[in-house]
């Protein structure tokens, strides 16, 4: 017993260690995961409580020593007179508990999805393996595309609509929100609010295919004044190279089939079933949260994308190794 | 000549003319299965085919299991290179196809086929012939599927093949046919023997079996049947029609061309819900019959908890959107499965509170079966609180589709029906072998599988919170997921180890294991009023039944009725709810026939998956088999 305690605690210890997190359900950093915190925490409580005492119950019941029964059909009415109250009187409590879970259900519920004013609206197309996202605005010349990483300015009723491209998946912020899915043929939306700045995980959760595992989102929360600017600078076209290699890298790039699936804004390059890449040097991650973004990581992709995320779209190409640092240099200095 | 000489030279021999010892010896002659290969392929004995089930559902067990232990491996530490992303998407929708389809809900019916016609007194199942069909379609279609996955062409959409991912655009090759093809080869097997247990139960209880005296577990196969009867044809639909889109070009779940993908995942769960409660229910059952034996008393609340089996079966059937709630749904519809959902934790409420209450007042025997229903109370309560948890439309939005699930699953399904199933090997081994199986080795057993589970499934409750979702073949070490994913692998060698224990127990029992005897346990059930193992007709005279524990009411000698035919395989027939002796029927013969006719079919649903004219050309071999199988022969069964 005293062992199974010892395991038992240092299981809720290294359980604790890892509840803050970037992308953790117990490390709520807005106001809906707060609810689903509390709501969480509160039927943990309850749930827990029940569990202590129906063990309790089955202890007692087990160490009780009758006499032995010679006669296994031998039974006391009156007991068992007195064992169906009780029985019953349980029987009501759980109807009882579950009827108020269920109301305390209920209400997250609605506080969860209350309709507010919306500052940002996000289109979330999903592809496999990344997300392909769009900034909605009345003025159409401020709405933009961009890929894998969101900016939301804090504090604020971030509207998101959910739809896929190919097959199911599900987006899910877990220090924010809840998860919705994205499914073909349908629309769905969810609201995001974050209390303050920071760099929240998100990942994909309905399995869709080879590359389930790499398909994260990155929410970067801001305030006001930061996610203007960053939304002023998404908005413009990519700045021409400003050095002979990147010049070189801009050559190379659309001399090659990247230009077939990826489109980077002020160039030719329009395909539009990849990544947008237009300033793809000033997001964090490369390919849909599996590398951190640098110069030798987006080499390493463009080399081998097969060896780092085995299945993905993006084909493996022959390129000259210089072109591959040119191209590499060119994307990087997409701020 | 006497009268009773006379009647044995003649055509309709009665039991009532013979003594036992020559009674024994000539139905053991008629019930019996020749040793010759035909005979042995032909045979209709439940038993034989009960074990048959019974063997095979633990090797898919075994093979299951090996599964998630090469997954537990790759995920042991973080971007591990054991396997890669197509091998462990097919590990794991094999894990759970073979799980759900060839183990849990067969290992149920398989101790339902065996012991059912036992507990109520009969002396085979009914429709012994489509019994033996069903063991073929299940054995083939076993073997289907994993003759797939070693040709690596084995599913890898998971084990409920959401479309459009299993669709005709993206799931690609002949991977999500196989898979849909095999639920049709374990749905035809399941149904078949759904039906064959609701028509033994109720037409051919031994006299005096009344509803209220049919043992727990008997009452728990019915209720189970009657789920599977009205579940499976939802996942037949959805299979076929996934087929169909993928074959033959329909748009049932094409949204481009005005289909829908949600009405897959509506028809597939309203099938897996309640397919849920097909596996747990016979669990309980077991649960109800162990706990009466070893805590030495009847039930307490025989009619609570046989209406608790018959309320949960029902609300089963309302459950299955709390598997959507992430899909965009209405919002007050999503409350009123809330709500279901979490109403279905008062009928197993009040079960968990009478097995209880049964301990309490009795005196509990400590043997290995009890050891496995305690551990089952431990982990099933667990497992039955989080899913009060999932049941909340705002935390299923958190954890739903993660590790938080996949513990949650596994503490209801290991917990509630493999622990029980454990627990029920070990108390009718003896009565399906004649041995006893060791009580040193159970408990070893016992303790590691409890340890090993716990530690495996328990950190991944905190894994999901964490934010890790399930199906994923890898995960970066900055996740942080690592020391538990470790612990869960470590938990999972034990759980591992427990089972070679297990089968090692099985094997050295059933070869040296102490001689049982007709009771080893002194329990109150009909089944143990035979030999052990019960010979071919399994009681020599029917017994009359006056209580619902009738060897605990019958100390002396079981009253017994008389009047059957002695040359012929008559069983008694009685009335459904009083069970009054109503009339005699003859039981079919042994047929190489059910056999024939499995093979034609699965020959045509393993065609259909590559052209659709399979259909039409495999009709002929099946009808063939069917001809053959129902051609008059001019025996008992079909002058009457």
């Amino acid at each position: 017993m005293k062992a199974r305690t010892a395991l038992l605690l240092s299981v809720l210890a290294l359980a604790l260690a890892g509840c803050r997190g970037w992308q953790s359900a117990l490390d709520p950093q807005g106001p809906q995961a707060r609810e689903l915190a509390w709501l969480f925490w509160m039927f943990t409580a309850v749930l827990t409580a029940i569990f202590v005492a129906v063990m309790i119950a089955l202890v007692v019941a087990l160490m009780r020593r009758g006499p032995p029964r010679a006669d296994p059909l031998a039974v006391d009415p009156a007991g068992e007179r007195r064992t169906n109250f009780v029985v019953a009187g349980l029987a009501a409590a759980t109807g009882v508990t579950v009827l108020v879970l269920t109301g305390f259900s209920f209400v997250s519920q609605r506080n969860l999805f209350r309709v507010e004013e919306e500052a940002v609206t996000i289109r979330i197309t999903g592809n496999q393996w990344w997300w392909d996202i769009r900034y909605e605005d009345a003025d159409a010349s401020r709405s933009f595309t961009t890929a894998n990483e969101i900016h939301i300015p804090t504090g604020r009723p971030v509207k998101v609509k959910l739809v896929s491209a190919d097959v199911i998946h599900s987006f899910w912020v877990p220090s924010l929100m809840g998860k919705q899915d994205l499914i073909p043929g349908q629309e769905n939306d969810i609201r995001l609010v974050a209390d303050r700045p920071g760099t929240y995980r998100g990942q994909c959760a309905e399995f869709c295919g080879l590359q389930h595992a790499h398909m994260g989102i990155l929410v970067v929360a801001e305030d006001e004044a930061a996610f203007d600017r960053w939304r002023d600078a998404q908005i413009r076209s990519a700045d021409p190279p400003d050095n002979p290699d990147r010049q070189k890298g801009l050559q190379a790039f659309l001399s090659r089939p990247c230009v077939m699936c990826h489109s980077v804004r002020g160039t030719p390059a329009g395909g539009r079933v990849a990544p947008d890449l237009t300033h793809v040097g000033s997001r964090r991650y490369l390919a849909a949260g599996t590398l951190p973004l640098s110069r030798g990581n987006l080499a390493a992709w463009i080399v081998d994308p097969h060896g780092i995320k085995p299945g993905v779209n993006m084909p493996t190409m022959k390129l000259d190794p210089d072109d591959i640092d040119f191209i590499a240099a060119y994307l990087e200095g997409l701020k | 000549m006497s009268e009773a000489a006379l009647a044995r030279n003649g055509r309709d021999l009665r039991d009532t003319a013979l003594g036992d010892a020559e009674l024994d010896a000539r139905l053991s002659r008629t019930w019996g299965t020749t040793a010759s290969l035909i005979g042995r392929l032909s045979t209709v004995d439940h038993k034989i085919v009960g074990r048959r089930y019974l063997l095979t559902a633990l090797a898919f067990l075994l093979l299951g299991g090996a599964l998630a232990a090469v997954m537990r491996m790759q995920l042991a530490r973080p971007e591990s290179q054991l396997v890669g992303p197509d091998l462990y998407n097919q590990l794991f929708t094999m894990h759970g196809t073979t799980m759900m389809f060839l183990f849990g809900v067969p290992v149920a019916e398989a101790f339902a086929v065996y012991l059912v016609p036992l507990m109520v007194g009969t002396r085979n199942i009914a429709f012994p012939r489509l019994n033996a069909f069903s063991y073929w379609m299940y054995l083939f279609g076993g073997i289907f599927l994993w003759s797939a996955f070693a040709l690596n062409i084995g599913p890898d959409v998971g084990w409920f093949a959401y479309v459009p991912l299993a669709g005709p655009q993206y799931g690609i090759g002949k991977r999500p046919d196989v898979w849909a093809q095999m639920i049709t080869f374990t749905e035809v097997s399941g149904m078949a023997v759904a039906i064959e247990i609701i028509v033994t139960a109720f037409k051919q209880r031994a006299p005096g079996m009344t509803l209220d005296r049919i043992p727990l577990f008997v009452w728990a196969m019915i209720v189970t049947s009657f789920c599977i009867v009205f579940a499976m044809p939802a996942v037949m639909l959805s299979s076929t029609s996934l087929i169909l889109d993928r074959l033959v070009g329909t748009h049932f779940y094409n949204a481009a061309e005005g289909g829908d993908a949600l009405l897959y995942q509506h028809l597939f769960w309203f099938f897996g819900h309640p397919e849920v409660y097909i596996i747990f229910l016979p669990a309980t059952g077991m649960v109800s019959t162990i706990v009466v034996t070893f805590a030495r008393r009847p039930a307490f609340g025989y009619l609570p908890l046989v209406l608790s089996l018959i309320a949960v079966g029902f609300l089963s059937f309302g459950l299955w959107v709390h598997h959507m709630f992430a899909t965009g749904l209405p919002q007050l519809g999503a409350s009123f499965f809330t709500a279901n959902s979490m109403l279905i934790a008062i009928p197993n409420g009040v079960q968990i509170f009478c097995w209880i209450a049964t301990l309490w007042s009795g005196r509990p025997l400590f043997r290995t079966p009890l050891f496995f229903v305690l551990g089952f109370f431990f982990i099933f309560v667990i497992g039955g609180l989080s899913g009060i948890m999932l049941a909340s439309v705002p935390i299923d939005l958190q954890v739903h589709d993660t590790y938080f699930v996949v513990a949650h699953f596994h503490y209801v399904l290991i917990g509630g029906a493999v622990f029980p199933l454990l627990a029920a090997t070990y108390y009718w081994f003896p009565k399906f072998s004649g041995r006893m199986m060791s009580e040193r080795l159970g408990r070893w057993h016992f303790w590691l599988a409890f340890v090993g589970f716990n530690l495996a499934f328990f950190p991944m409750h905190i894994l999901g919170l964490q934010g890790m979702p399930r199906r994923v073949y890898t995960y970066q070490p900055e996740m942080g997921w690592g020391s538990l994913n470790l612990l869960a692998t470590v938990g999972a060698v034990i759980l591992a180890l427990s089972f070679a224990l297990f089968v090692w127990n099985v094997v050295s029992g059933a070869r040296h294991g102490d001689v049982a005897g007709d009771n080893p346990w002194d329990a109150g059930t009909l089944e143990w009023a035979t030999t052990s193992p019960p010979p071919p007709q399994n009681f020599s005279r029917i017994p009359l039944v006056t209580s619902r524990e009738p060897l605990w009411a019958e100390r002396q000698a079981l009253p017994v009725i008389g009047g059957l035919a002695v040359d012929d395989r008559q069983l008694v027939v009685t009335t459904v709810t009083e069970a009054r002796a109503d009339i005699r029927e003859s039981s079919p013969e042994p047929s190489i026939w059910p056999l024939l006719a499995a093979i034609a079919v699965s020959v045509l649903f393993v065609g259909s998956i590559f052209t659709p004219w399979a259909v039409v050309w495999g009709s002929i071999p099946v009808a063939i088999a069917l001809v053959g199988w129902f051609w008059p022969k001019g025996s008992k069964e079909d002058e009457e």
